[in-house]
């Protein structure tokens, strides 16, 4: 085995564009960093696990045309889902421990799912590669594009990884600041509804957001993420 | 290989089934009893931080894990089968408590004339009116001999719900069209969400008969005859595919095992995977395993009792060389034949109001059964067989549920105009459930892979199954009954019609398989008597939903339970007394 030595890349990203703060993981502990103030000049370093910087660029692009920031509320952008599938590429998902990957691979019907041998890490490598300069388009040329792999197994995973990332627990590092479950109501884990399950019929309930963190104090690391 | 020290009792699986068997023995003789559990330990206060839907809902956490072992799959014999390499339309549980922990704790009945499915349809039809592929059979128990059985898993796990048959006289609000019960459940049912509340008056005024669904997730805090007790639901939503950190729902870990654990005779070894069965001269000697550290072992045992899935059952068996594998071509051989899965449809409707649907649990549902079975049916369906339609209030958690659409509303499922109908609808949506009785047929199937393998070298088990004519109208028969309903509930439906392809072996289904391993009263056509007792190895008793011979469109766990304190009758009064073939 070589070990290839990496020099650790970092996201960059405006601290005005995650609407606050950004939860995320890293070295086993949580960290939650204040967006204003981190840096002089209002951005956040992220440092990445999985993805260069150059990649990280690209997809947080194409999140943000999957689940676009507009007038209905914030999108990939604001959630940081970039953060969350660049960890969930750099722990055992990534790698495919939770599939099963014994040849033959054949290629059969739609009925029997993905059946390559290329797990999420390297589907997502050569995805990026082939998507280029995508950050540097316009909105209009980076949709046609999207539009163009649309029935790639790339672009399935980056869709479902988005919506995941949208409204993941936290810890995880999207859904930064809970952005994405006050965007849609969602309360995320309340330890007991049983005086309300009966209640409120035909009108919206919406409890104030909490993380799984918030309300269990739970600072252990994510199944999902692998020590290195 | 490491021989050890003979037990008297070796039970494969710690689910369910294994644990009250073995909770059955252990408590009731003084034989010693072993459970091996390939899986990990668990208890309820693992499940105190487990409101992560990524983790246990998404990346499916207390599943086994399918890098290790998968099944293939096929939709004929003509075809090559391959590997389901992720999950998956069902969803086989690890660990102590298996598919007991993550299940949402259906806990139905059976109709009686499931139990005596073929003779109810020759009689009806003439079984030369029956399709020639239809392989239904009979299961060699009647739901009486059942019924003590069913009442004590009921007690056991603390059901609740709403009689509304009981000893022949008809309840109002439970369900009248049920088998005849001889007591009320244990607790009064689950608080009804407000979906509940829209389905049973659009049900109501098209004159069908709503009623709650039987629960094991407890409408009250409850104490067992075992004199467990356990709190009340909290309706938090995080059932299915997680384990309950209160405890309402009915769980191995805390209704058997907290039993288990105070007696001498019972030992749990965990991490312990059993890779076959050994036997000579139609008796089996004991089993063998490796252990999570890949060292190898023999058990040996007086009585084997396989209580894993309906998938391994039958698995072990084959590898084990114990019975005749069935034949489709001939029809001869029982194991592995009478593969069924579960005939489900969904109809979505969708609501001009939010329905706050993050608030639920397990089986929090209402139903109607006045399409069950054939009550309903007159002959111009084209149907043997129906099914309950209703809907479910599991708990909507945000990944899963964010993507629900009226069909045809986006030209694409991404980008700002998708993103503001997913926003529009995210609360507003519903379906009508289907559970349809799935029929078994000569070409629906298990047997052993002749490429794919699990991770000891172990051959995988291969399916073949595909829906045939009776499904796709089934479905179709759902939805029309479907699209009276919703707008009497005050919902709209697109014009999403049930799919008629192939059998996805993808998308979730139900974790309802049965079949492989089936009862009956002939040893040419079943693989266990109407004991579960192996017609050829008469100390090795095979328990669990293999033995259905075909699916009853209820959920299957409180049968699989009535079935293990049945086989445990026949074990403790009389296999003990006489090891010998009880029928």
């Amino acid at each position: 085995m070589t070990h290839r030595m990496k020099r650790r890349e970092f996201l960059t990203i405006p601290a005005a564009a995650i609407g606050g703060t950004l939860l995320y993981t890293l070295g086993g502990e949580a960290f939650r960093l204040q967006a204003q103030g981190n840096k002089q000049d209002g951005n956040i370093q992220v440092p990445l696990r999985f993805f260069t910087a150059e990649e990280a660029r690209v997809v947080s692009a194409a999140c943000a045309r999957i689940f676009p920031s507009d007038s209905n509320g914030p999108g990939a952008t604001e959630a940081a889902v970039v953060i969350y599938i660049d960890r969930q590429l750099a722990g055992p998902y990534g790698r495919d421990k939770y599939r099963y990957t014994k040849g033959p691979f054949i290629e059969s019907l739609p009925e029997h799912g993905y059946q390559g041998k290329e797990n999420p890490r390297e589907i997502y490598r050569a995805g990026v590669q082939a998507l280029g300069n995508f950050a540097a388009l316009s909105l209009a040329d980076q949709d046609a594009k999207l539009v163009s792999i649309e029935q790639s197994s790339f672009f399935r995973l980056l869709r479902t990884h988005t919506i995941e990332g949208m409204f993941a627990d936290p810890m995880h590092g999207g859904n930064a600041g809970l952005i994405g479950w006050q965007l849609i109501g969602f309360p995320g884990p309340q330890m007991s509804y049983r005086n309300e399950i009966d209640k409120h019929f035909g009108q919206p309930f919406r409890p104030k957001p909490a993380s799984l963190q918030q309300i269990m104090r739970r600072t252990g690391q994510p199944w999902e993420d692998e020590k290195t | 290989m490491t021989n050890l020290k003979p037990v008297d009792v070796a039970i494969i699986g710690g689910g369910w089934t294994g644990l009250a068997m073995a909770n059955e023995l252990a408590g009731r003789t003084s034989q010693s009893v072993l459970v091996l559990e390939r899986g990990i330990p668990r208890k309820t206060a693992d499940y105190a931080l487990d409101m992560d839907e990524l983790d246990y809902a998404i990346r499916l956490r207390m599943m086994q894990n399918i890098a290790d072992e998968t099944i293939t799959h096929r939709h004929s014999a003509r075809a090559t089968a391959v590997p389901v390499r992720q999950y998956g339309s069902f969803l086989p549980g690890s660990g102590v408590g298996g598919a007991g922990e993550h299940w949402n704790g259906a806990s139905w009945r059976f109709l009686p004339e499931l139990f005596t499915l073929r003779s109810h349809l020759n009689q009806k039809h003439g079984a030369a009116k029956l399709p020639a592929d239809l392989a239904v059979q009979d299961w060699g128990v009647t739901y009486g001999d059942l019924e003590p059985h069913y009442w004590h898993a009921e007690q056991m796990l603390g059901v609740s719900g709403k009689a509304g048959n009981l000893k022949g006289k008809t309840v109002a609000g439970g369900n009248p069209f049920e088998a005849p019960r001889q007591n009320e459940y244990p607790l009064p049912p689950l608080k009804d969400a407000y979906l509940s509340t829209l389905f049973a008056e659009g049900a109501k005024k098209l004159g069908y008969h709503p009623y709650p669904q039987p629960a094991a997730n407890l409408s009250e805090t409850y104490r067992n005859p075992d004199g467990i007790t356990r709190a009340a639901c909290s309706y938090c939503g995080y059932c299915e595919r997680f384990g309950c950190m209160v405890g309402a729902k009915a769980q191995p870990s805390n209704t058997l095992m907290p039993l288990l654990a105070r007696r001498k005779n019972f030992e749990l070894r965990t991490g312990a995977w059993v890779r076959r069965i050994v036997h000579r001269d139609g008796h089996a000697t004991g089993v063998e395993y490796v252990d999570a550290r890949g060292e190898e072992f023999f058990q040996p045992a007086g009585v084997v009792v396989v209580a894993t899935f309906t998938l391994n059952n039958t698995r072990l068996l084959y590898l084990s060389k114990i019975g005749t594998p069935y034949d489709p071509a001939s029809g001869k051989g029982a194991l592995g034949r009478n593969l069924t899965h579960q005939t489900d449809g969904t109809t979505p409707i969708f609501f001009d109001k939010p329905l706050n649907s993050f608030m639920g649990t397990g089986a929090l549902s209402m139903r109607i059964s006045d399409f069950d079975g054939d009550r309903a049916l007159n002959g111009s369906e084209g149907l043997l067989r129906m099914g309950m339609l209703g809907t479910n209030s599991f708990g909507n958690r945000p990944i899963a549920s964010f993507d629900a659409l009226p069909r045809g509303s986006v030209k694409r499922n991404w980008g700002s105009e998708w993103k503001a109908a997913a926003l529009k609808w995210r609360d507003r949506n519903a379906g009508i459930y289907l559970s349809g009785e799935h029929l078994s047929y000569r070409q629906n199937f298990m047997d052993l892979d002749p490429a794919y393998k699990d991770k000891y070298g172990d051959p995988l088990l291969r399916f073949t199954l595909d829906w045939t004519e009776h499904e796709h109208r089934q479905r179709a028969f759902a939805n029309q009954i479907a699209r009276k309903i919703a707008p009497a509930m005050g919902a709209t439906v697109d014009d999403t019609q049930p799919p008629r392809g192939k059998y996805n072996a993808i998308n979730y289904q139900s974790t309802h398989i049965q079949g492989g391993a089936i009862m009956g009263d002939k040893p040419d056509s079943s693989v266990v008597n109407r004991y579960l007792q192996h017609w050829d190895v008469p100390n090795v008793w095979v328990i669990g939903a293999s033995a259905f011979p075909q699916n009853p469109s209820h959920n299957p766990t409180l049968t699989v339970l009535a079935l293990t304190y049945w086989a445990a009758d026949a074990i403790v009064n009389r296999y003990l007394k006489h090891p010998e073939a009880l029928a």
